[in-house]
């Protein structure tokens, strides 16, 4: 009698709780968990998607195929007997968005700090700036915007034009010069400061004016203020935002597809690495090794997310300092 | 900043000739022609097809948004259940994951529904709260609404779907205006999933449609079409930045969301 009514407290306690749950209980478990255990089970396979039923059990195969070149692999046996070749663009693609992310993020960062501060000043029209450096966040990601920054850098586009109009000649074709490909797309991304933006100014209209004040009657300059109160104060707000901009500039797709047409662009300078799954998975259906680049993604965006909060121990303050 | 935005607004104006030869903002000739070659579009479908499918899209998956993610919201943010504080770990934890890493088993999952080749597979997750960026938002916007509201109504005999329904909802507005408008901005702007899953012309969306002006060798035949299209599929965001700009600066400066 006594267990009856326990259950039945603990069904009338919870039920509306998990009624209004439901559909993000069911989303979780269809569409997150359920797919997530599947990939890491997928990524030990030579899962093919044009002919599932010859599936087999490759053990490390796949990843194996990612990084046998650092063993000065070319082709290896996998453990079903199947012969496999390393794959020749994996690390490429890796590189390239390494170089895309330590580039990219820190330089959008500073520049959105930069004109936070130059924003918290009480400036007249600052709306209409904020109206300025947002639109380009507002529509950053868009395909619009990828097609037109193609046809900004191309051979005969407005960047070349605009600099032949100041004497430079022999203007190379940015987009497909495998040495400025990537610089393009980096551009790309800083010139989308504005969320950051907007997040730092939020945080700095937070910082006590007294401080400023108390800071200015010690005789303290306006470069030391900002090294000595803004910055400290701010550093919660920027790691959360670095960690934030971390995760999203390793999955960027939309912009490197567009430009590159689809493909990894000159020598594959552009060949970002979720292109590079993409590209396994669906054009050549090679979707259990495209299961296993996404979980090495997963472990290398975790483990940078760690790195930073970890670090954030030494430059991340949660007071006023010294 | 905005030059880029603006170059592009102005050549879709000009003839296909000046665009290359002219960097400058003023066209020598004001022409019309390549909203009427662009508009064309695709494989004998129109942008009049491709923009009436990105916006019934959108609508749906902002009624999918504001209905799962605020129901999940008022759970995290105001009932007591057993589980609570673990589903919520979850539930952050699922903000921070790489969609890539459920890609595969989702694409064949939903393949093997029959979904590929048609808005399924975008719309039905948005109805199972699957942003758990507008969940988060909601939870952190339904913590700041005063309880007393709610202990008086639930005094009054109200139940908790009643105070969902007639308290949270209405006073949370400001909240559902951001999600909606995220959501349909990021909905509209998305390319990824449209790629993956929208495979046939006639339920091209908008930004699919796009892409289809840049070859697969990168290269562009109808460069005045394509600005022309581009400009036009960047005006919804105009319109509800401008009519709408203190929730986006609220839901940014609230969450931090990505961009």
């Amino acid at each position: 009698m006594y267990r009856m009514s326990g259950v039945t407290h603990f069904f009338k306690r919870n039920a509306a709780a998990y009624l209004f749950l439901t559909p993000w209980l069911i989303g979780f478990f269809v569409l997150t968990l359920y797919p997530l255990a599947y990939s890491l089970g997928l990524s030990f396979t030579n899962y093919d998607f044009t002919k599932p039923d010859s599936t087999e059990w490759i053990g490390l195969g796949n990843y194996l195929k990612m990084f046998g070149s650092l063993f000065g692999l070319s082709q290896f046996t996998a453990v079903n007997g199947e012969m496999m070749r390393v794959d020749p663009y994996y690390l490429k693609s890796l590189s390239v968005t390494l170089i895309y992310v330590f580039v990219s993020v820190p330089l959008k960062l500073v520049f959105a700090l930069a004109v936070a501060v130059l924003m918290n000043q009480k400036l007249r029209g600052i709306s209409f700036y904020r109206v300025v450096y947002y639109i380009p966040t507002l529509l950053g990601g868009s395909v619009a915007i990828a097609v037109l920054w193609r046809k900004l850098f191309e051979k005969d586009g407005l960047i070349n034009g605009v600099l032949s109009a100041f004497g430079f000649t022999d203007l190379p074709s940015w987009i497909t010069n495998p040495n400025f490909a990537l610089g393009t797309l980096i551009l790309l991304s800083v010139w989308q400061f504005g969320s950051s933006m907007i997040i730092f100014l939020a945080g700095m209209k937070q910082i006590p004016q007294e401080y400023y004040d108390a800071a200015s009657v010690d005789g303290a300059t306006k470069v030391r203020r900002f090294f000595s109160i803004t910055l400290p104060l701010l550093s919660p707000v920027i790691l959360f935002t670095l960690v934030i901009q971390i995760i999203s500039a390793f999955q960027v797709f939309t912009q490197a597809y567009i430009i590159g047409g689809g493909k990894g662009g000159v020598l594959n300078s552009t060949l970002f690495y979720t292109l590079h799954l993409y590209i396994q998975g669906w054009t050549y259906h090679q979707m259990g090794y495209a299961s296993a680049m996404a979980w090495v993604l997963l472990l290398i965006i975790g483990g940078f997310t760690a790195i930073v909060f970890r670090s954030s121990d030494w430059w991340v303050s949660y007071g006023v300092g010294e | 900043m905005v030059y880029p935005v603006v170059w592009m607004i102005v050549s879709s104006f000009k003839a296909n000739n000046e665009i290359f030869s002219n960097p400058g903002l003023i066209p020598t000739t004001l022409t019309f022609e390549n909203y009427i070659t662009g508009w064309r579009g695709y494989a004998g479908t129109s942008f009049e097809t491709f923009f009436i499918n990105s916006l019934l899209m959108c609508a749906a998956a902002i009624i999918g948004n504001l209905i799962s993610c605020t129901m999940a919201a008022y759970a995290f943010a105001r009932l007591n259940f057993t589980g609570k504080r673990f589903w919520f770990m979850i539930m952050m934890i699922t903000l921070m994951l790489p969609g890539h890493v459920t890609l595969v088993p989702r694409y064949i999952l939903l393949n093997n529904f029959g979904w590929v080749g048609s808005y399924l597979p975008i719309i039905v997750p948005k109805f199972l709260a699957t942003d758990a960026f507008f969940v988060f938002l909601l939870v952190q916007f339904i913590r700041g609404i005063p309880k007393e509201i709610e202990e008086a109504a639930i005094v009054d005999g109200c139940t908790k779907v009643g105070v969902f329904l007639r308290i949270i909802v209405p006073l949370a507005t400001p909240a559902l205006v951001t999600t909606a408008l995220f959501t349909f901005l990021w909905t509209w702007d998305d390319f990824f999933n449209h790629l993956l899953y929208l495979t046939r012309p006639d339920i091209f969306t908008v930004s699919r449609a796009l892409r289809t002006f840049v070859g697969d060798a990168g290269a562009v035949s109808n460069w005045g079409g394509a600005l022309a299209m581009a400009t036009l599929s960047i005006v919804p965001a105009f319109i509800l930045f401008f009519s709408l700009q203190k929730y986006f600066v609220q839901g940014i400066a609230t969450t931090g969301i990505k961009g």
